[in-house]
């Protein structure tokens, strides 16, 4: 028989008894940070939101929105959302929810001390205008509003004001009640949490999707299991029933193992180089007053160096979606027209790089982190000898995230030539990718787009899908900006790595493409 | 002696200080704390101004001086990973390391040194060669090895011992203790022996090393002459004289135990300061970085100390001779 830890055993006498059985207890790498959903943009930390607070709006498991807080909404004008908020919702603490609630949930989610304020930075003001409607005004036609209103998390006013939490915590400032505490209206509120070592939910008895609920446990335990082989044995070892991410190379191990498998889909993330397009002389070529990946022939010729499907087989042991296309399936605006790759071909390759003047080849430094993506920087030293193969002379440079980061974004003026990264548009919607990484010139634009790369066809139709209303002629605009993006050879997809999970076989879990386990989705079987 | 305290105290003094700055240098060496602070969805502007915020944007000689001014004051800031002041997060973890290092020099001291001793006293025994032979493993593999090779023996296949975390634990006060339940002295186990494997190797060999020197030493051999019964030799002889080393040692590992568990206690997910201390540097924690170290400074220093008195007190050598220096 399988033998249960204390703590579980414990934490299981606290409830009824019959509910030992539905305990879900899961594991990943780290711990949230704070448990003030204004307070850290952060992958496990946003994870877990939705589990405790909610916005008027979340995504389905399709990533598509629709209504939560508010039940339904219309455009006044193409400025003025009016929200018609749920009745008969409370918080976790028993207070009842009202328009009061969202009004001050965007101003403290807006407020300067907020890292989540990007997903209600185009919303200027927010109005009462009774207590189950709420309107809001943008700077100008908002088409993601909805999408990024799914980050958007409604706290409750009075308890706020009662905990002198009404903003939250930024760099140097002191921690505040929210950081401990929390007070949603989501479908789970936590009981327990001491941090790095667990964090204890049980449902909440009024939540207002009760009726329609999807998930079937009675208890959730989250524990932060930093080094990947004690995640591994912890879940062999039924000490927890999920545990993710899995390394590729650990498959086989939960495979292998009765009453365990593994749950595989594409995340909603795209991995892929990005060359220095805006020097004049390349980082790596001091004195040759040349850059060579300011020549489209020589983009190319790095692309077509590339054999993916060799990355995909042995570098990614399968658990790659190759693509040719920089955004995601699952995103707004994504076209399987597009994803096709162009062929690896190392003769083309040469010859295109002969054409550009670079028949000897050149050198180059690849930056690359170690500890972000999956096998990033496997990924990186198979690129070393494939760009050999051309004459490319690859240098590379693989270091922890937090150094990467740092050299390839602006913060070091991009100081790089040749980068990987791997972006993730977390609203679902193609302008989170396109802002940040395929334009300079637009309001907010190029905090992730390494190699400065600016085409200003690009740049006019992103102004444009900023505020296009019609969904139709937005997704052609979107086609528009990501077909010139790919024949401008402007970044180098390489794939979609897959979220690896390993469970329980009586685990029975809806993965969310942004490597996220929702609770609210999860189920216990006998 | 006070005076000798003193200046040690001084002394100490100048190694913080040393420590403080370069704690706070590397620490500003890591990356950009600021795009792991900050989403990936903002913009470049509220980047910059997150930096200048933070004083981020300053030179390094006002950033260290600003910092040195908190530290003084007796603030050590707050974690950018965690929004919590560093001095109250300390204090949360502190338990958990001390309640580990602590187990773990417990093992040290009661298996290393009657093992050390045994193998001087026995020393073609059968038993002694297997003793010295496992020694030899403690020196050699690395921490992180022998920590899984625990957790899939006994976690895994075994099924007796929780592969992770702390187990239930109970408040006395400020403290938390895993000492009082069941599941936390089952889940203290595996990371304890882990962290201990390497300090008592090495003791072990150190009692056996000294106590076979001692044993060889003139004073032994007279006492023998005399014919003083073996065991009186072996233990309030010999034992005796070869334990000063061995204090040095002993207590400078417990300094390593508590400041160094890193290894340990992430493998085992055991939520003390050394698994803080490695969570911010992958952050670029700032001051929660340059304040770990710092304290592993004091440790030292006071431990240190504690080692100078104690010699003045079992050695009548140095109490003559170093008096006042």
């Amino acid at each position: 028989m399988r033998r249960l830890p204390g703590v579980v055993l414990l934490g299981a006498l606290l409830v009824v008894v019959p509910a030992r059985a539905q305990t879900f207890r899961y594991a990943s790498t780290g711990d949230l940070l704070t448990l003030d959903p204004h307070s850290a943009d952060e992958a496990l930390s946003n994870s877990f939101k939705n589990n405790i607070y909610e916005g008027l709006v979340r995504f389905n498991e399709k990533l598509e929105p629709e209504p939560a807080l508010a039940v339904s909404w219309k455009a006044v004008n193409p400025t003025t959302w009016r929200f018609q908020l749920r009745k008969g919702v409370t918080f976790h603490d028993g207070t009842p929810f009202t328009a009061d609630d969202v009004v001050f949930s965007w101003s403290r989610q807006k407020s300067k001390n907020s890292v989540m304020a990007s997903h209600v930075s185009t919303i200027k003001s927010a109005k009462k205008i009774d207590d189950y409607t709420v309107e809001y005004v943008t700077e100008g036609p908002d088409p993601i509003l909805l999408r990024n209103l799914t980050e958007h998390f409604i706290m409750s006013k009075t308890w706020c004001e009662q905990h002198a939490t009404t903003e939250p915590v930024a760099g140097l400032s002191e921690e505040t009640f929210a950081t401990r505490h929390e007070n949603g209206t989501g479908p789970f509120q936590v009981v327990e949490r001491v941090p790095d070592t667990r964090t204890v939910l049980v449902p909440f008895p009024k939540w207002w999707d009760l009726p329609n609920k999807r998930y079937a446990i009675t208890r959730a335990e989250f524990r932060p299991i930093a080094n990947a082989a004690t995640r591994l044995a912890a879940l062999i070892s039924g000490e927890v029933d999920l545990a993710y991410p899995v390394a590729p190379q650990d498959v086989a191990r939960v495979e292998g193992q009765k009453g365990f498998r593994v749950i595989r889909r594409p995340e909603l993330r795209v991995v892929f180089l990005g060359m220095d397009q805006w020097r004049d002389e390349s980082l790596d070529m001091p004195g040759s007053k040349k850059n060579p990946f300011k020549d489209v022939r020589v983009r190319r010729a790095v692309y077509q160096a590339i054999d993916e499907e060799a990355i995909r087989a042995k570098v990614m042991r399968g658990m790659a979606a190759p693509t040719g296309l920089i955004i995601p399936e699952n995103t707004e605006g994504y076209d399987a027209k597009l994803r096709e790759r162009y062929p690896y071909d190392p003769a083309a390759s040469r010859k295109l790089l002969a054409e550009a003047g670079y028949a000897a080849g050149f050198p180059v430094t690849l930056d690359c982190p170690n500890d972000r993506y999956i096998n990033d920087e496997a990924i990186c030293q198979s690129l070393v000898p494939m760009l050999a193969r051309v004459g490319i002379k690859v240098t590379l440079n693989a270091q922890t995230k937090s150094k990467h980061f740092d050299k390839i974004l602006r913060k070091s003026n991009n100081n790089t030539s040749l980068f990987l990264l791997g972006f993730s548009p977390e609203t679902a919607d193609a302008m989170a990718t396109l802002l940040p990484v395929m334009t300079m010139k637009l309001e907010g634009s190029g905090a992730w787009n390494g190699g400065r790369y600016t085409n200003p066809k690009v740049e006019e139709l992103v102004g444009q899908i900023r505020v296009e209303m019609d969904p139709e002629k937005r997704r052609k605009q979107i086609f528009e900006a990501l077909k010139i993006h790919k024949e401008d050879f402007g970044h180098l997809p390489l794939h979609e790595q897959l979220i690896i999970w390993g469970a329980r076989d009586t685990v029975d879990v809806v993965p969310d493409p942004r490597d996220r386990v929702q609770l609210r989705f999860v189920k216990m079987r006998q | 002696m006070i005076s000798g305290i003193l200046t040690r105290l001084l002394q100490g003094l100048g190694v913080m200080l040393v420590v403080g700055l370069l704690a706070f240098a590397v620490s500003t060496k890591l990356g950009d704390p600021v795009n792991n602070m900050l989403g990936q969805n903002a913009t470049i502007e509220e980047r910059e101004s997150m930096r200048r915020e933070l004083g981020l944007d300053q030179p390094f000689v006002v950033q260290y001086a600003r910092y040195l001014g908190r530290v003084v004051q007796g603030r050590l800031g707050v974690s950018y990973r965690l929004g919590v002041p560093v001095g109250e997060l300390l204090r949360e973890r502190l338990p958990a390391s001390v309640e580990l290092s602590g187990m773990a020099m417990l093992l040290t001291l009661l298996v290393g040194v009657p093992f050390g001793i045994f193998t001087a006293i026995r020393r073609r025994s059968w038993l002694s060669r297997v003793i010295l032979g496992g020694s030899l493993i403690g020196l050699s593999v690395p921490t992180f090895l022998i920590g899984l090779l625990l957790i899939f023996l006994f976690a895994v296949q075994l099924q007796w011992l929780p592969s992770s975390g702390r187990g239930e634990v109970v408040s006395l006060g400020p403290w938390t203790t895993g000492l009082l339940t069941a599941s936390g002295l089952r889940s203290l186990l595996l990371p304890a022996i882990t962290l201990a494997l390497y300090s008592l190797a090495l003791l072990l060999r150190l009692v056996r090393g000294e106590l076979l020197d001692v044993l060889h030493s003139d004073h032994i051999r007279f006492a023998r002459a005399r014919g003083l019964p073996e065991r009186s030799i072996h233990y309030r002889h010999g034992l005796r004289n070869a334990l000063l080393p061995v204090i040095t040692v002993a207590a400078l590992q417990l300094g390593n135990l508590l400041a160094f568990s890193v290894v340990t206690e992430t493998v085992f997910q055991w939520p003390g300061m050394g698994l803080l201390f490695l969570q911010a540097v992958q952050f670029v924690d700032v001051p929660v970085i340059s304040s770990y170290l710092l304290l592993a400074a004091v440790a030292f220093v006071l431990i240190n100390l504690v080692v100078d008195v104690s010699y003045r007190v079992l050695d009548p050598r140095v109490r003559s001779t170093v008096g006042g220096s």
